[in-house]
């Protein structure tokens, strides 16, 4: 088990290792020739209007909360999902369906909430039901 | 037992002639040969991954009715090659006013996400780094890391456009999380399972102990993996952060020389990564047509490396058929727009992966292995799914078929030439 999870992360730091190594080794190749020019950010050939770093509207924000729910959700049920063809087998069939599909359920009821919220909806009306808050 | 373990366990015991249980010194061999798997896994994502952008490169001309990449060596093949070094020795550009640090490190997150999945990944019968017993789970979360990399890619450039791409990869990938989690998860259901060797094994070498002809819903549980796969891998019908027609390269706009290479490195290699997953979750993985797992256990010397090549050609056939299809996917479907790609995502995939788990659990209790509506689902669905390769070449040479006679009215000579002979 140890000299499983050692594999990860000698895999990993390989991984960083290998980017490292290329990004190192191309600096004693490549030229390095700074110019304010090359160093100003790309807009479509104008001069770029300000930061990019702007009040955004983060269209993604309460997708990456459902998002978390759902995602939970798949950690927690994964390692049930594992034990269902057991349990079957040993005859408790009811309890692990009856198990799983509760706690399915409730997330469904979690996704039609959401989605009636109007939440799913990427292109939002301002004044619309999705943007009480 | 660990593959990689018990090599270095042998290797100790006829080198050194030491028990390396005991043995205090054993944790350097094991270093080494977890290092020699790591290095050999960066070696095939380089192979991998350079090549097939020329193979894409050539099916997109020929799709599109032209030429493709063809002067760097016989039918332009080393083409891949030419564009790394291009790359390598291009100057590594920081933008004026960007987070230099997190601008340099987003490389790192993005490959190192996507080389992480390779540990689990099996490539034969005893071909993988660690079976890790919650594999697929961790597939799942190992490959999240590449979303913090476009992220930080996109904010750290304090460019319009990068922010834009970053925002909606992130918005797009972890979306696409679910409905390829949930897909997965009735994999699992079925398996019993959460490792990579483990799901292979619970299948079978011919195509109807492939867990796509098992179950219904697990047939449609591999279409909406398969979709989902697409989008998270930023490919065209679902490539809204970097599509060039609109955002210019999205995220890695402000990348170039080598750096700029390692989100399309990412990219590519990512490709192989969901069609194995696909492969080994579906089309029975590396499993050899009529011979048993038990059988290549007891192979031993020639035998045993024999049977090694041949499963890893079978998973590579599987895994390449799947390629193919992404590639030509990408040149024949047009891009979705963002809120249709939401839409897609939350509206559909999701509740269908939800009765694709329920109806595979349902099945799983009322249909018993091996009986007679079993076999009567299995035989429907045999049928149908050789029906549809059969319909999918039928489509593909028909549409071949129409292209070429009219070019040849058009132009009065042969569209194609031999392959030896083409342009």
């Amino acid at each position: 088990m140890q000299f499983d999870f050692a594999t990860v992360l000698v895999f990993l730091l390989v991984g960083a290792g290998f980017v490292f190594i290329a990004l190192f080794v191309g600096r004693f190749l490549r030229p390095n020739l700074p110019d304010p020019q090359k160093a100003s950010v790309y807009e479509c050939g104008e001069r770029a209007i300000g930061s990019g770093w702007f009040n955004f509207n983060p269209r993604f924000y309460l997708m990456a909360l459902v998002f978390i729910v759902f995602d939970v959700e798949v950690a927690l049920t994964f390692p049930v999902a594992v034990v269902v063809r057991d349990w079957i087998a040993r005859g408790d069939a009811l309890v692990a369906v009856v198990e799983i599909a509760l706690f399915l359920l409730v997330l469904a009821a979690a996704l039609a909430y959401v989605w009636g919220k109007g939440h799913l909806d990427w292109v939002r009306d301002i004044e619309g039901p999705g943007d009480e808050e | 037992m660990n593959v990689v373990q018990h090599a270095a366990d042998r290797f100790m015991r006829w080198a050194f002639s030491v028990d390396p249980a005991t043995w205090p010194h054993a944790w350097i061999v094991y270093a080494g040969f977890i290092l020699l798997a790591a290095v050999l896994a960066v070696g095939f994502v380089a192979l991998f991954a350079g090549p097939v952008t020329w193979l894409e490169r050539r099916v997109a001309g020929r799709i599109m009715s032209r030429i493709g990449p063809n002067r760097v060596g016989p039918q332009g093949v080393l083409q891949w090659l030419a564009d790394g070094i291009k790359c390598f020795l291009k100057e590594d550009l920081v933008p004026e006013g960007a987070d230099r640090t997190l601008f340099r490190i987003a490389p790192y997150f993005v490959f190192g996400g996507m080389f992480g999945a390779f540990v689990v990944l099996p490539f034969g019968v005893h071909l993988v780094a660690a079976d890790l017993n919650v594999g697929l789970l961790y597939i799942l979360a190992v490959t999240s890391l590449v979303v913090v990399g476009l992220l930080m890619a996109g904010w750290a450039s304090n460019s319009k456009w990068a922010l834009f791409g970053g925002v909606r990869s992130a918005a797009q990938l972890v979306s696409y999380e679910i409905p390829s989690a949930f897909s997965l998860m009735a994999v699992i259901l079925f398996a019993g399972t959460m490792s990579m060797q483990g799901v292979v094994a619970a299948q079978g070498g011919w195509p109807w102990d492939w867990f796509l002809f098992r179950n219904p819903f697990l047939f449609a549980a591999f279409f909406l993996y398969f979709t989902a796969a697409i989008a998270e891998g930023n490919r065209t019908p679902f490539d809204l952060p970097e599509a060039e027609s609109e955002l210019v390269a999205g995220y890695n706009v402000e990348y170039s020389g080598m750096r700029y290479l390692f989100f399309m490195f990412a990219e590519w290699a990512n490709l192989w990564i969901m069609s194995a997953v696909a492969t080994v979750c579906f089309l029975g993985g590396w499993q050899i047509p009529g011979v048993s797992p038990a059988e290549v256990a007891a192979a031993e010397g020639l035998a045993f490396v024999g049977w090694q090549a041949l499963s890893f050609l079978v998973f590579a056939a599987k895994a390449s058929a799947l390629i193919l299809v992404v590639v030509q996917l990408r040149w024949t479907v047009p891009r979705l727009r963002i809120d249709q790609l939401m839409f897609t995502c939350w509206k559909y995939l999701v509740p269908l992966s939800f009765v694709c788990i329920l109806g595979v659990l349902a099945l799983m209790v009322v249909v018993r292995e091996g009986g007679t509506v079993d076999m009567i689902l299995r035989a429907a669905l045999l049928i149908f799914g050789f029906w549809a390769v059969v319909e999918y070449a039928r489509r593909i040479r028909r549409t071949y078929l129409a292209d070429k006679a009219l070019y040849e009215r058009m132009e009065g000579k042969a569209m194609w030439y031999p392959p030896y002979r083409m342009p």
